[in-house]
């Protein structure tokens, strides 16, 4: 009886890729089929000593994407939900080139290169980011607004405020480390992918580490026994919304670094749909409760490859969104309660038959 | 070991024959055997998880079957959704009340066959049409307002007048009278009898074993997902009947049937310093004033009638609720006890009457389950570890006889009374000073009850002090150096040393009843 205590960590990874079998099967099919039809996918050449190739390119552009699914992941964990991180990546990336540009918003204004430092830049960016995502929580766990509600408020009036940061222009900027987030690489790996990965294990370790995760599934599992547990059920709902605004608020950044310019109408926008779908497809149900951040990582490389494939394959961009949506019934239909219940029923029958 | 029933007294309407059910890592079901016969009140019995729900649920075709032969009015049965279990005659009401709150009395009752007039609902006929079938069950209320606006046991009557209303050939009642009082309960029963008469079915599921005896003819006892046997209710007396459900012999019942468990004087003259007292304290509309004042290794009974206020208690002492006036006093100190993390802070614990909705977090393990209020209590820096984590639940699991495969099984995977005893283990593991238990047996089998009732004795003997609030005047009287009874939301009595007995209990509630009549 006593055997699960001695459940090694090899067990436990082992356990944790089972829980996430569908959306990993479905990642390596689409993999497999770029390696037969899609020459030179898997190629990586160094240039200039920094590695190129489609699948660098893939790893790089889902990561602002992974980086807000991983935020979302706890979001929808809690059982709420959060549309207004394109505009909180909006918000940030706008803030961060105004600040970079010192107030400036003359359109096509002559500037120099910029000596603000990049700890002004990226506090005064984060710092908006977390009051949006601390406002969206104290609506949601103070005010008891439906998150879906509370967070279309800043959602649409985010952007807009973006819009008056920015003038309404395309504001560019000349600001060589800043830059060097979006476009720049570290050991030859661009540094957005390093980014995905700290915010990874960042996550990971606040929820492993400290009881974060298991109030947050707790609270997300049922809410009323959470309370009658002693969780402060609100506080654990305002740590997230703060979490995922600072996730959006990297994003954001990561976007006005890799284009080197803000144009605030179009930073992060549909961002949250993509995030959603990631979380969705890496197996965390919106219901609330248990969640994988492995899943959504799975989640979010499946519809960058997706987007990628269909891309280097010039796939018309009309087929590429309804190839994208049936790649995502499929792996739903997969993880349904319905079909895993078929699933375990003929395996019964089969050991019933193997035993007889 | 079953003697077979005489058959050809009455009709058999329903033949189960070997039926199996397994779920990942249980055997639910190993070939149950089931009959039933018009116009017989069948009792179905068994401890938790002995399979009585899941028989239940794989007649009404909430779950498929794995094996055997149901045979319904003599042709082979097998119901694809609880609907279609009910167009055929076969009406069940669950344990939990499952209907929609947010809709009318009315509705509710005509949920998906509304009376329909030129293609639109017509409500008037609906609304009067359900007043009468009401008051067929002496119940009188606006059918137009919301079904939750209305208290649990009233909704359950109207969960068992809308299966009636369905031309039920069966009717299926799973724990119908949990939480029903007793005229409650007796005017179910009266419908019950005159079903019966009209040529009816009824499947009964209980755990009063009183009730079992008030109203079944015949009794069918499952044990762990297999069939025990069937036997008229006359002739099987209620000793046997523990036996059967417990799988032990009678003679060794003598624990259970025990009178009394706690010393009678348990409680030392005011040595010991009050853990939790009360001056005064109300709640507007609520709970009128109280006091109180408990004591290490006090077992405070706490007895009354369904809305006598003895939740509303619980829940001002644990912070759910804000008393208006008053003060409560944790070790001498004033404290206003805002939230039940406060509550916890300072030592009081409260095991929730709505397992369901306020106790278990049904995705989270055994193990998560149990080490959640300690984690509360320890704040967000201290985490426990893993394998701390793992070593409490081991511990829990062992000392309150948790029957899980493993404590990283989903708690909505156990059984009822197990999922109430992870429950009680939570609060123990945080260790407070004082444990209010709400209902702590309600809806679970004699053996866990009993393991529960020995806890709590076992629980003020290690000077912890204790609140056991129940319907069941025998365990009350049983456990508690003390008993408070509640009437219309005030403690009407407290009951002392030799005052404590059943009859004294039940006296002093009816007497507050038969005080109301004068006035």
């Amino acid at each position: 009886m006593n055997n699960y205590t001695k459940a090694s960590f090899v067990t436990r990874f082992l356990e944790g890729l089972k829980a996430i079998q569908w959306p990993l099967i479905a990642l390596v099919v689409i993999l497999l089929f770029n390696l037969i039809f899609t020459p030179g996918f898997f190629e990586i050449e160094i240039k200039d000593g920094r590695l190129t190739g489609s699948l660098m390119d893939l790893l790089k552009r889902a990561s602002p994407r992974l980086i807000i699914a991983l935020g979302m992941t706890l979001v929808i964990a809690t059982e709420g939900i959060d549309v207004s991180v394109g505009s909180i990546a909006a918000i940030a990336g706008a803030l961060a080139v105004l600040t970079i540009r010192g107030g400036d918003i003359t359109y096509l204004a002559t500037q120099g290169t910029s000596t603000v430092p990049m700890l002004l830049i990226i506090v005064v960016a984060l710092g908006a980011a977390a009051i949006c995502g601390l406002f969206n929580g104290i609506l949601i766990a103070i005010v008891k607004i439906q998150p879906i509600i509370a967070t279309l408020i800043l959602m649409v009036a985010g952007r807009g405020m973006a819009m008056l940061f920015t003038g309404g222009y395309v504001l560019n900027y000349d600001h060589p480390t800043y830059e060097s987030l979006g476009i720049g690489d570290w050991f030859g790996i661009p540094v957005p992918i390093f980014l995905a990965i700290g915010t990874f294990l960042l996550i990971w370790l606040v929820t492993t580490r400290t009881p974060m995760g298991l109030l947050i599934q707790s609270t997300g599992g049922n809410e009323t026994a959470s309370r009658y547990s002693g969780t402060n059920t609100k506080v654990v709902k305002i740590i997230v919304y703060v979490m995922i605004g600072l996730c959006s608020g990297l994003a954001g950044i990561i976007f006005t670094a890799d284009v080197q310019s803000a144009d605030a109408a179009f930073i992060g926008l549909w961002i949250e749909l993509e995030a959603i779908l990631a979380v969705v497809i890496g197996g965390t149900a919106m219901t609330g409760g248990r969640y994988s951040l492995a899943g959504t990582v799975v989640g979010a490389l499946i519809i960058q490859t997706l987007i990628t494939t269909l891309l280097t394959r010039a796939v018309p961009v009309q087929y590429t969104l309804i190839f994208q949506a049936s790649v995502v019934v499929i792996v739903l239909i997969l993880q349904s309660p319905k079909i895993k219940e078929l699933a375990f029923k003929r395996r019964a029958r089969k050991e019933a038959r193997s035993h007889a | 070991m079953s003697p077979e029933i005489d058959v050809s007294s009455s009709e058999t309407i329903l033949e189960i024959k070997g039926l199996s059910k397994g779920f990942p890592g249980v055997q639910a079901l190993s070939k149950v055997d089931f009959t039933l016969k018009r116009g017989e009140v069948h009792a179905l019995m068994g401890e938790n998880g002995a399979g009585k729900s899941t028989v239940i649920k794989v007649l009404t075709g909430v779950y498929e079957k794995d094996a055997g032969l149901i045979t319904y009015n003599g042709t082979p049965l097998e119901c694809s959704s609880p609907l279609h279990a009910q167009e055929v005659g076969i009406s069940t009401v669950y344990q939990e009340v499952n209907l929609v709150p947010n809709l009318s009395v009315a509705e509710n009752i005509f949920l998906g066959r509304q009376p329909i007039k030129f293609g639109l609902m017509d409500w008037k006929r609906m609304n009067k049409e359900a007043v009468e079938i009401l008051n067929r069950f002496d119940i009188h209320l606006d059918v137009e307002k919301n079904l939750g606006e209305y208290p649990v046991a009233i909704q359950q009557m109207v969960a068992i007048a809308r299966a009636l209303e369905l031309n039920a050939q069966i009717l299926i009642l799973d724990e119908p009278t949990s939480s029903l009082n007793v005229q409650e309960t007796e005017r179910l029963f009266n419908q019950i009898r005159r079903l019966r008469q009209e040529g009816t079915a009824i499947v009964f599921i209980t755990h009063f074993l009183d009730q079992v005896y008030q109203i079944s003819d015949t009794i069918t006892v499952l044990r762990n997902g297999e069939y025990i046997g069937t036997w008229p209710a006359v002739e099987l007396n209620k000793f046997q009947l523990i036996g059967k459900l417990l799988g032990k012999e009678a003679e060794k019942l003598s624990e259970v049937t025990a009178t009394r468990i706690t010393d009678a004087n348990g409680k030392q003259n005011g040595s010991k310093k009050a853990i939790v007292e009360t001056r005064g304290l109300s709640r507007d509309g609520g709970i009128k004033p109280f006091d109180l004042s408990v004591e290490p290794g006090d077992v405070l009974g706490c007895a009354g009638l369904l809305g006598s206020g003895r939740t509303e208690v619980a829940n001002l002492l644990f912070g759910v609720d804000h008393p208006d006036d008053g003060d409560l006093l944790v070790e001498g100190k004033k404290e206003k006890v805002k939230s039940p993390r406060q509550a916890l802070q300072l030592g009081i614990a409260l095991s929730p009457e709505d397992r369901k909705e306020q106790g278990i977090i049904g995705d989270l393990s055994v193990r998560e389950n149990i080490i959640l209020a300690l984690q509360n209590r320890k704040g967000w820096i201290k985490t426990l570890s893993l394998a701390e984590q793992q070593e409490l639940a081991d511990k829990y699991i062992k000392l309150l006889n948790i029957k899980t495969p493993s404590a990283d099984q989903a708690i909505k995977n156990l059984s009822g009374g197990n999922q109430q005893k992870v429950i009680i283990g939570r609060w123990l593991a945080a260790n407070p000073k004082f444990l209010i238990l709400d209902e702590p047996t309600r809806g679970i089998d004699v053996g866990a009850k009993t393991e529960i009732q020995k806890l709590i004795v076992e629980l003020s003997k290690q000077d912890m002090a204790v609140m056991f609030i129940s319907s069941e005047l025998e365990e009350i009287a049983r456990c508690s150096t003390e008993v408070m009874v509640m009437h219309d939301m005030q403690v009407s009595d407290l009951l002392e040393g030799d005052e404590i007995n059943e009859e004294s209990i039940m006296q002093a509630i009816a007497e507050r009843h038969t005080d109301n009549n004068h006035e």
